[in-house]
């Protein structure tokens, strides 16, 4: 204690210090934007590997694949943003390392960069398939803006696509690549797509209007290598001695968390780097948030790593009102969207603690919902196809921890206000 | 362009000039007016970036889909004049466009 009468009166925060982002995708983009709306005066400094100042990534499988949407829409803000606010942006910059006794990162160039506060939020990478012929042109991977603009030009009428993995991306780069009249193989190794990330009704469904828009599937399948002509992918080698043909193979077999420079800085890591509430890692000073992160559930008594826009965003809130002093923000429960034709899934929860499952509504129209309850018949989390007041209902039942009674839930001529009333 | 005004439930004023094409949401997004999050970008699948439409403007605004009705339906605070605005498109027609923000988004 030092008795100053100056520093004892006051609990404002101190809002000059220098921020350094790690990583200008959704997550880094969307803290800076905040940091400056919660009033930080202080120097801030995003860096980013990729040449485009922040932008969207759901749209690359999705609208902006199908030539729906343009590169103006992508981004998060338009460039100008950045000088009105000063932010300054860094660009084409990796960050070699971060020293955390001088509280420096390092550029690639050599250049160092004091920082007050870090904040990482380098994201995920796709995981790599290592197998023969995976390095062919025309194997690639859906990550970034200039993966999409290399799968747009390998599609359209007539091309031959397979897709290696039936997970979200998979099956939207597949209803993407059917809407621009090309064909499409989805190539799965579990016996049903949206294995680890659905239950098997949806995975049902989905694989079935897929099926109807023509998409051909290969579950149980195993993916052997690729074969090539003239350095170019032309094939795909199955397990059981078949090639499929194609001209483009779209890996998405999931992502990796970016790991190494939080090791270096000393953070601790376990399938991502571990943050509490206020996205603050094991480092003091140093922040998490996005992709990257091993986060605190609180509404499951878990840890867990979302791949999420709601997540990032809701980190980036977490950090930036930390940082300002504000309250912290309520806790939120986790969602996630997808988009394949004219199908808009929408998922509220992670289905935890479920036991048992209820369908609501008729997959065979299309529109219906999966609910998942505990022992105690709490709505643990809802999957919606085309039905949005299940989604949000079941959001707010997720929320609330409230019981429903199942055979409410099952009855479509009970409103689902008064499921969840 | 259109000219869009913002009232954050604070009281506080955000002009912005928005391209037309670009959705109410996205003026908001782009020029940083706090209390619009839309989590979902656009797709009408989160309810975060919901607005009241000022009286004098529900004639040129439209009428909600019933995909964002139905969303709306479960939203926090909902009024009569309550819009999810990535789904309102900025138009000349809609300079001088006045939204307010809800209390739970600020």
């Amino acid at each position: 204690m030092t008795g100053d009468p100056e520093v004892m009166s006051t609990d404002a925060p101190d809002l000059t210090g220098r921020v350094v982002i790690v990583g200008a995708g959704h997550a880094g983009g969307t803290v800076a934007a905040l940091l400056r709306q919660y009033g930080w005066t202080g120097r801030i400094t995003l860096i980013g590997e990729e040449p485009l100042p922040p932008y969207q990534r759901p749209p690359l499988s999705k609208a902006w694949l199908k030539g729906e949407a343009d590169g103006d829409s992508l981004a998060l803000r338009p460039p100008s943003f950045y000088t009105e606010q000063s932010i300054t942006l860094r660009l084409s910059t990796g960050v070699a390392g971060i020293n955390v006794a001088a509280r420096m990162v390092t550029l690639d160039s050599g250049e160092a960069v004091a920082w007050d506060h870090l904040i990482l939020a380098v994201g995920a990478a796709a995981r790599k398939l290592s197998a023969p012929g995976a390095e062919l042109d025309g194997v690639l991977e859906l990550r970034t803006a200039a993966d999409a603009e290399q799968l747009k030009r390998a599609l359209g009428p007539g091309k031959r696509l397979a897709v290696i993995g039936g997970g979200y991306v998979g099956l939207e780069a597949a209803a993407s690549a059917r809407a621009l009249g090309a064909e499409a193989v989805v190539i799965e190794r579990e016996p049903r797509v949206l294995a680890r990330v659905a239950c098997p009704e949806l995975s049902g469904f989905f694989q079935a209007y897929h099926a109807a828009q023509g998409v051909g599937f290969e579950v149980n399948a195993q993916v052997l290598g690729f074969a090539g002509d003239h350095g170019r992918v032309t094939g795909v080698l199955l397990g059981d001695g078949r090639t499929l043909p194609c001209d483009a193979a779209l890996v998405g077999i999931g992502a990796l968390p970016h790991e190494s420079l939080a090791r270096l800085a000393g953070c601790a890591c376990n399938h991502g780097i571990v943050v509490d509430e206020a996205a603050r890692t094991s480092v003091p000073g140093i922040y998490a948030i996005g992709d990257c992160t091993q986060r605190p559930l609180p509404l499951y008594g878990l840890s867990g790593r979302l791949e999420s826009v709601p997540n990032a965003l809701e980190q980036a809130k977490q950090a930036a009102a930390h940082l300002c002093g504000r309250p912290a923000p309520a806790p939120e429960t986790p969602w996630f969207w997808s988009d394949q034709y004219d199908l808009k899934l929408q998922i509220a929860g992670l289905p935890y603690h479920a036991v048992t499952r209820v369908i609501r509504g008729d997959p065979a129209q299309a529109k219906f919902a999966v609910f998942h309850l505990d022992a105690d018949n709490r709505v643990q989390a809802v999957e919606a196809v085309n039905a949005p007041p299940e989604f949000m209902a079941g959001r707010q039942l997720v929320g609330n921890r409230k019981p429903v009674a199942p055979e409410k839930l099952r009855d479509m001529s009970v409103s689902m206000k008064e499921v969840a009333a | 362009m259109a000219k869009i005004i913002f009232i954050e439930h604070s009281g506080t004023t955000h002009e912005v000039e928005a391209k037309s094409g670009l959705s109410v949401m996205e003026a908001a997004v782009k020029n940083n007016v706090p209390g619009i999050d839309a989590d979902c970008g656009g797709a009408c699948a989160c309810a975060t970036c919901h607005v009241y439409v000022d009286a004098a403007w529900l004639d040129k605004t439209g009428k909600p889909s019933a995909m964002e009705e139905s969303m709306l339906d479960f939203a926090e605070n909902v009024e009569s004049n309550s819009r999810l605005s990535c789904q309102i498109k900025v138009s000349d027609a809609l300079d001088g466009l006045t939204v307010r923000l809800p209390e739970s988004q600020h």
